[in-house]
């Protein structure tokens, strides 16, 4: 069955396509090599000396998650769900991005910490560090190996290198410019890709639609398929969550989807929070999530509709393909819905298109990796290592440090790609990843910057117990005792993971000693200095358009308005 | 590294700079291939549209905005980041 559809899916590059391709890392690795040069300090190298603009982190922010997951993962949703899976944009993404600039960013860069658990050492105690710590390096680990399969798989299919060949050329191109440039060739990287996956995905989705006759022609084919009419609109979306009754369907996305996991996501996650933490004054750090969310709000059209065109025009994937998938079968043609973005690229673009898609999918795989192993390196160092088991070295032992620690992530990266390659469905895979390691940390995060007598044991207790209670929801999930379809398992388990971790805070906080306040000063809400929040509004930080609440309120405003025409 | 005091202009490392050049070589390649190398059966592929020639003129369109953009407002980078 993959046999056929490696078959089917080889695309027809030729030379110009290449030489587009190679361009691209060729720029990529030149801007890391200059990059090197100017690095000088390892504060430089982790946070790229905070000294960028907040239009380009705001960019990096979004770019850095513009990877695997949204551009196969969110296409294959698209193709399977319709529109509802602009959930995962406008109630998923949005609104927890926002939050995160107006409410959080004043804590993050206001307090200079450098990691989420730095902050969790400084809020709570070393327990609640060390912890989180690991949890995290697991994590970035683990979705490390899910952007390089991805990669792997995309170089085998495309190209026909053989997978263990992909994989490790792609290990190796990832690692060399991250580990010579950090963050900030990163960060080029990031936004580069950027345009390329969008100067790629736009014609292929204008095309897409002339194909299918505009959107009438799509809404009237999508009706007409085995998904039906509701997945032309937003809510409410049972077919993504599993959930049978309606009610529960816009709670479980609400709550689970729109609150915790989303929530968790963005707002502790330090792939997308240290892209802020690199901007040069509070304003534009504060800026930074928001200006990102500009462009995050219409992604959904060049990724999830050309799922969508995918669903109806690919031959692999339409008709009776689409029904016998969608029942969780396998389709008669052997193709799945990850292929639909593939498929669709091999039957639209002509070669020179086609170079800029190819190049364009690579990079965002590689920008996701490449994000995912800076922020480990990041946690690691300074976290684990310095922290825990070599202190008080000179700078550039650490800096040393560093370029080991991402070298060695990389390799065990290519061993957690195999454990990605077992499952079928890696969007699942992703937010069961999530609801274990960020809803538990949101939940402790939020009540810690909210309510000052949080004591550090109920700091690290509520960790624990909150990602023993979403593994507990998988266990069940997994092995049939709730029979949850869909990502709703993972919405359950996050929601499971915030109450638990929630309520077994409080008990502990009120059986032991809190924190003497003045250790607090910065770090809760309630006893930060309202002036050390403020940002500066004049220079470079003037103007109506460059206050982070104003763009906020009108990228809630443009989000409302995006979900109420397609509800 | 720049030797004026206080600060320098980003030059190479202005990724708008580079972002025009990467479009720029991008939408040159693509034009062409558009107007000499693109067949009718792959117009015919791509629903009868010559995507590589609009979107290769897209793509020059927006790096030659972007070009204009470093030269009106170019980018400043401090010599020394700031530090408490």
């Amino acid at each position: 069955m993959h046999v056929l559809a490696q078959a089917d899916l080889r695309l027809d590059a030729n030379a110009i396509d290449y030489l587009l391709l190679a361009f691209y890392f060729l720029l990529v690795l030149g801007i890391g090599y200059l990059a090197r040069r100017q690095v000088s300090t390892s504060l430089d190298f982790f946070l790229s000396g905070r000294s960028l603009p907040a239009w380009v982190t705001g960019l990096a922010f979004i770019a850095a998650n513009l990877g695997a997951i949204e551009v196969m993962g969110m296409s294959a949703n698209g193709a399977q769900y319709g529109m509802p899976t602009a959930h995962y944009f406008w109630i998923g993404a949005v609104p927890a991005m926002l939050f995160l600039g107006v409410v959080m960013m004043p804590f993050y860069y206001g307090s200079k910490v450098r990691s989420v658990p730095e902050f969790m050492l400084r809020r709570f105690s070393k327990p609640a560090h060390l912890i989180n710590g690991i949890s995290f390096a697991t994590a970035q680990i683990l979705i490390a190996g899910i952007n390089l399969f991805l990669l792997a798989s995309v170089i085998n299919l495309l190209l026909g290198w053989p997978t263990w060949v992909s994989v490790i050329i792609a290990a190796a191109i990832v690692l060399t410019y991250t580990a010579l440039g950090g963050l900030s060739a990163a960060i080029y990287n990031e936004v580069l890709q950027f345009f390329v996956i969008v100067a790629a995905l736009l014609p292929l989705t204008i095309v897409g639609l002339y194909k299918v006759g505009g959107w009438e022609g799509l809404a009237d084919k999508v009706s007409g398929g085995p998904g039906g009419a509701e997945q032309l609109s937003t809510w409410p979306g049972n077919q993504l969550t599993g959930f049978g009754s309606n009610f529960l369907s816009v709670l479980g996305l609400v709550f689970g989807l729109g609150f915790v996991l989303s929530f968790g996501y963005w707002t502790t996650n330090f792939v997308e929070v240290q892209r802020a933490m690199a901007s040069k004054s509070m304003s534009a750090a504060r800026r930074t999530p928001i200006i990102g969310a500009f462009p995050k709000m219409f992604i959904p059209f060049i990724v999830i509709v050309p799922g969508m065109i995918a669903g109806v025009t690919v031959t692999e994937l339409m008709g009776e393909n689409k029904a016998a998938l969608m029942q969780g079968g396998s389709a008669p043609s052997g193709a799945t819905f990850n292929d639909a973005l593939l498929l669709l690229i091999r039957d639209l673009l002509p070669n020179g298109m086609l170079g800029i898609a190819i190049a364009g999918l690579l990079a965002s795989f590689m920008a996701g990796m490449a994000a995912n192993l800076s922020s480990f390196n990041t946690v690691f160092t300074y976290d684990i290592w310095q922290t825990y088991l070599k202190k008080d070295r000179p700078d550039d032992y650490y800096l040393r440090v560093g370029r080991v620690v991402t070298a060695a992530a990389t390799i065990l990266a290519i061993g957690t790609a195999f454990i990605a390659s077992t499952y079928s469905n890696l969007m699942d895979y992703l937010q069961q990843l999530f609801s274990f390691f960020n809803a538990p940390l949101f939940a402790t995060f939020i009540l810690g910057m909210f309510w000052k007598r949080m004591t550090p044991t109920a700091g690290w207790l509520g960790l624990v117990t909150g990602t023993a209670a979403a593994v507990t929801v998988f266990g069940l999930t997994e092995f049939g005792v709730w029979d949850l379809p869909g990502q709703g398992g993972a919405f359950v388990g996050a929601g499971a993971a915030f109450v638990v971790d929630i309520a077994v805070s409080v008990v502990a906080t009120y059986a032991t000693q809190p924190k003497p306040a003045n250790q607090l000063v910065g770090l809760v809400y309630s006893l930060t200095p309202k002036d050390t929040r403020q940002h500066s509004t004049t220079g470079e930080d003037a103007g109506w358009y460059r206050r982070p609440a104003l763009l906020a309120g009108i990228a809630l405003a443009i989000t409302i308005a995006l979900n109420i025409i397609f509800f | 590294m720049a030797t004026e005091s206080g600060s320098h202009r980003a030059g190479v490392f202005d990724v708008r700079t580079v972002i025009a050049l990467l479009m720029g070589v991008y939408g040159a390649v693509t034009t062409v291939m558009g107007i000499g190398f693109t067949s009718e059966a792959e117009i015919a592929k791509s629903a009868g549209v010559n995507i590589n020639l609009w979107a290769g003129l897209g793509m020059l369109v927006f790096a030659a905005l972007f070009v204009l953009w470093v030269k009106v407002r170019p980018l400043r980078v401090p010599e020394e980041p700031e530090q408490e």
